[in-house]
C-alpha cells in the first residue's frame, strides 16, 4: 500500500481538510454540504510519522437514514481525489446529531433551495399532552418562496426522514420543512 | 460468551428484535397506506426503527463476540430465537389496529428510552439518546391520531376502540420483570419493566379520555412469551417474507 501514497498527507493542515469537506454535498439535499449539516464532528491526523492516517468522525442524522453510507462514500471520494487515501472514518453516536448544528450558511442555502429551515431549537424529548389534546398547531413556518407565515402542515413526514411537508396558504406552493431534531 | 454477559445479550436482542419486527410490519404498508401522508409516516417510522434495531443488534453481536453481525441475527435466526414482544408481531389488520399497536408501543418506547439514557452502560445510553428523539416524534403522531380517530366519526371511534380492546392483552408483557432484567437493573444498566407501568397507564388513560375511548379492564389476562422466544404463528410468516432472500441466496449483498 505504501507505493500508492502520495506526498500530500501530513503536510495538509486540518483547516484545509475541513474546506474540502465543505464541498461534499449531502446526497439527499445536494444544496448543502455535510459540514453545513453538522455531520462531520472531528478531523485529525493520527498514526505514526510517515504513516499518518486521517481520522474523520461523522455522526448519523436519523438512525435509519439511508444517506449515511452515501455520505461516508462521498467523504472518502473527495479526500481520495485530493490524494488523501489513508482515511479512517469513525461513526460516533454521542452526542446525538441535532439540527442546532446546522450552520447559518446551511440554513440560508436550504431556504434559497425551497426548504424551510428549522424554526426553533431541538426541543426537549417530552411529549406535551396538553398540546396534543387541544390539537394545538405548531409554530408558524414561513414559506421559503414568499415568506408568508400563513402555512399549514400537510404531512409530518416527507421525502426524507428529516423533513415534513407544508403548504403555503398565501402563494399556494407546497414546500418541505426541515424538522427541528 | 462470558456467562455474566448473557443477560445483556438477551436484553439487547429484546430491544433490537422488538424494533426490527415492528419496522417490518410497518413496511408491509409501503405503497398501500390509506392516504399518501400515512403511507410516508408509516414507512418513515419503520426506517427509524430499523436504524435503531441495527444499533441494538450490532451491540448485541459485540457482546456475544461470536463473529456474526447484525444482518445474520436478523436474517438467519428462526422464530424461537427472536426475543421481540408479542405486541409488535400482531398482524397489521385494519388501520385502526396498526395505529393502536403503534400507540401502545410508542408510549412504552418513549418511557423506556428516557430511562435508558441514564444507563450505567454508556453504549446503551448513547443509543437511547439517539433513539429517543425519533421516538418522541413517533409518540406525538400516534397520540394525535388516536385522539382524532377516537373522537372522530362513529365508525372511526368504534374501530379504534375495538383495536384498543383486542390488542390490550399484548401490553402486559412490556411490564413483566424476569431473570434477564433483574441483574441488569441491579447494576443500573436497564430499567425494571414493571417500574414503567404506572406512567404508561396514566399517559394512555389521558389520551383515551381525550379520545372518548374506554381503557380496557386492568384485570385482563395478559399474553406472555415473546421475550422468551415463544411466539404466535404470525411471526413465522413475517420471518418467511423478511428472510427469504438471505435464506435463498446466502450471503447475497446489495
Amino acid at each position: 500500500m505504501a507505493a500508492d501514497r502520495t506526498s500530500v498527507h501530513e503536510s495538509v493542515p486540518v483547516e484545509q481538510i475541513w474546506s474540502w469537506l465543505a464541498d461534499v454535498a449531502d446526497p439527499e439535499i445536494p444544496v448543502i454540504s455535510v459540514v453545513d449539516l453538522g455531520i462531520v464532528r472531528n478531523v485529525e491526523w493520527g498514526g505514526e510519522r510517515g504513516a499518518e492516517t486521517l481520522n474523520v468522525t461523522i455522526t448519523p442524522t436519523y438512525s435509519g437514514c439511508p444517506a449515511t453510507e452515501a455520505i461516508a462514500e462521498g467523504i472518502r471520494g473527495a479526500l481520495a481525489r485530493r490524494g488523501v487515501s489513508h482515511v479512517s472514518l469513525k461513526q460516533q453516536l454521542s452526542p446525538p446529531w441535532t439540527t442546532d448544528w446546522l450552520s447559518a450558511a446551511g440554513r440560508e442555502k436550504l431556504r434559497a433551495y425551497g426548504i424551510a429551515p428549522p424554526q426553533c431549537g431541538a426541543t426537549e424529548h417530552v411529549v406535551d399532552l396538553s398540546r396534543i389534546l387541544q390539537r394545538a398547531a405548531g409554530p408558524a413556518i414561513p414559506c421559503p418562496q414568499c415568506g408568508s407565515t400563513h402555512t399549514s402542515l400537510v404531512s409530518r413526514f416527507g421525502s426524507t426522514p428529516c423533513k415534513a411537508l407544508y403548504r403555503c396558504d398565501q402563494c399556494a406552493e407546497p414546500f418541505d420543512y426541515f424538522k427541528p431534531h | 460468551m462470558d456467562k455474566d454477559l448473557q443477560p445483556r445479550f438477551e436484553w439487547l436482542l429484546r430491544m433490537g428484535d422488538t424494533s426490527l419486527i415492528l419496522a417490518q410490519r410497518l413496511g408491509e404498508w409501503c405503497g398501500k397506506g390509506p392516504a399518501l401522508e400515512e403511507d410516508m409516516a408509516l414507512t418513515n417510522t419503520a426506517l427509524d426503527l430499523l436504524g435503531q434495531a441495527r444499533l441494538w443488534l450490532a451491540y448485541a453481536c459485540e457482546v456475544e463476540g461470536a463473529e456474526r453481525d447484525e444482518d445474520q441475527l436478523a436474517f438467519l435466526r428462526d422464530s424461537r430465537e427472536f426475543r421481540n414482544v408479542l405486541l409488535v408481531e400482531r398482524p397489521n389488520s385494519n388501520y385502526a389496529h396498526t395505529l393502536m399497536r403503534q400507540f401502545y408501543f410508542d408510549a412504552w418506547h418513549h418511557l423506556a428510552l428516557r430511562e435508558l439514557e441514564e444507563s450505567a452502560d454508556p453504549r446503551i445510553g448513547e443509543i437511547a439518546s439517539k433513539a429517543v428523539k425519533e421516538a418522541t416524534y413517533h409518540l406525538r403522531r400516534s397520540s394525535d391520531l388516536v385522539v382524532r380517530l377516537g373522537d372522530g366519526t362513529r365508525q372511526s371511534h368504534d374501530m379504534v376502540q375495538s383495536a384498543a380492546d383486542s390488542l390490550w392483552t399484548y401490553t402486559g408483557e412490556l411490564f413483566r420483570n424476569d431473570e434477564i432484567d433483574a441483574p441488569l437493573a441491579a447494576e443500573g444498566i436497564v430499567f425494571e419493566p414493571a417500574s414503567l407501568h404506572e406512567r404508561w397507564s396514566s399517559y394512555v388513560n389521558a389520551v383515551f379520555a381525550a379520545a372518548t375511548l374506554q381503557t380496557p379492564p386492568s384485570n385482563t389476562y395478559m399474553q406472555l412469551g415473546g421475550k422468551q422466544g415463544v411466539h404466535s404463528e404470525h411471526l413465522g410468516y413475517l420471518l418467511a417474507e423478511m428472510q427469504v432472500l438471505q435464506r435463498t441466496h446466502q450471503g447475497a449483498k446489495w
